[in-house]
């Protein structure tokens, strides 16, 4: 795998990340329509995502919650606006309560996927488009920024084993 | 640069500021994560009118928000929101990143 490129809009609020994997547009679809590969790397180790639903069809909707090393369950979901298997897929992220539904007022933020055959593998080109600074916070939030900076310990951990 | 829209009195107001060991800790804390201004007063052994004269310092320079909640005085270290919507893309760029090791790590298996 290989990070081909990032680029960060910080006027326009967007993150575009590329990246290149050697398997199939078809198998790299499949982390994102099968809740159960989705699982596997939406939330850091020490945040993992439990999807309940995953209605992976357009205007279908997903619910998920993370689990925290300390018993924290943030919830968030998805909405699905475009599938376009295995190409094109575009959906919403948002906040949800505890009540595993979306919290009023908390704009989701879009997500565009797009998964294109090069070089005998896939490169897939995540876009997130937020709508301001507080719900970026309010998203990273659930987990994410904790969890990411437990997983950076991790691999340095490894480095230093190594 | 934030400097190049800064007055010369401002600029003086800055530095003064930032000039005192107390206030600049203050300042690390409070960009960290918001802070009452009593658990400030608890942290530096001193009275809670002491550190209020640090805040006022630190509001003063634009440095810093004050914001009463109830009972409390919450201050937090003020960031120009593009600086803080550029430190919070830095965050998710690092998530897609991990997020991409995974998916290959999926995919192959592990």
């Amino acid at each position: 795998m290989t990070v081909v490129s990032t680029e960060k809009d910080a006027e326009n609020l967007t993150l575009t990340v590329v990246a290149d994997f050697a398997a199939t547009p078809e198998q790299v679809w499949e982390l994102w329509s099968d809740a159960r590969k989705l699982e596997r790397w939406w939330g850091p180790p020490t945040y993992p995502a439990t999807f309940q639903r995953h209605d992976f069809v357009v205007g279908g909707e997903s619910r998920y919650f993370m689990t925290g090393p300390n018993g924290e369950s943030p919830h968030g979901w998805w909405r699905m606006q475009l599938i376009d298997k295995p190409r094109r897929l575009e959906f919403e992220n948002g906040l949800a309560g505890d009540d595993g539904e979306p919290v009023p007022g908390v704009e989701p933020a879009p997500g565009f996927v797009t998964f294109e055959t090069h070089a005998g593998g896939t490169r897939m080109t995540a876009v997130t488009q937020f709508v301001d600074v507080a719900q970026m916070e309010k998203l990273l939030g659930m987990g994410m920024q904790e969890g990411m900076k437990q997983a950076v310990g991790q691999m340095d951990g490894l480095l230093l084993a190594a | 640069m934030v400097v190049d829209y800064l007055t010369d009195e401002e600029v003086d107001r800055l530095f003064q500021a930032l000039a005192d060991a107390t206030r600049r800790d203050i300042l690390a804390r409070t960009m960290q994560q918001e802070q009452s201004v009593s658990t400030l007063a608890a942290r530096y052994n001193m009275s809670f009118a002491a550190v209020q004269k640090h805040v006022a310092v630190l509001e003063r320079a634009a440095l810093v928000v004050k914001e009463r909640r109830g009972r409390e005085q919450m201050v937090r270290g003020h960031e120009p929101t593009l600086q803080k919507a550029s430190r919070l893309l830095d965050s998710y760029e690092e998530l897609w990143i991990q997020r991409a090791q995974r998916i290959a790590d999926v995919l192959a298996g592990k």
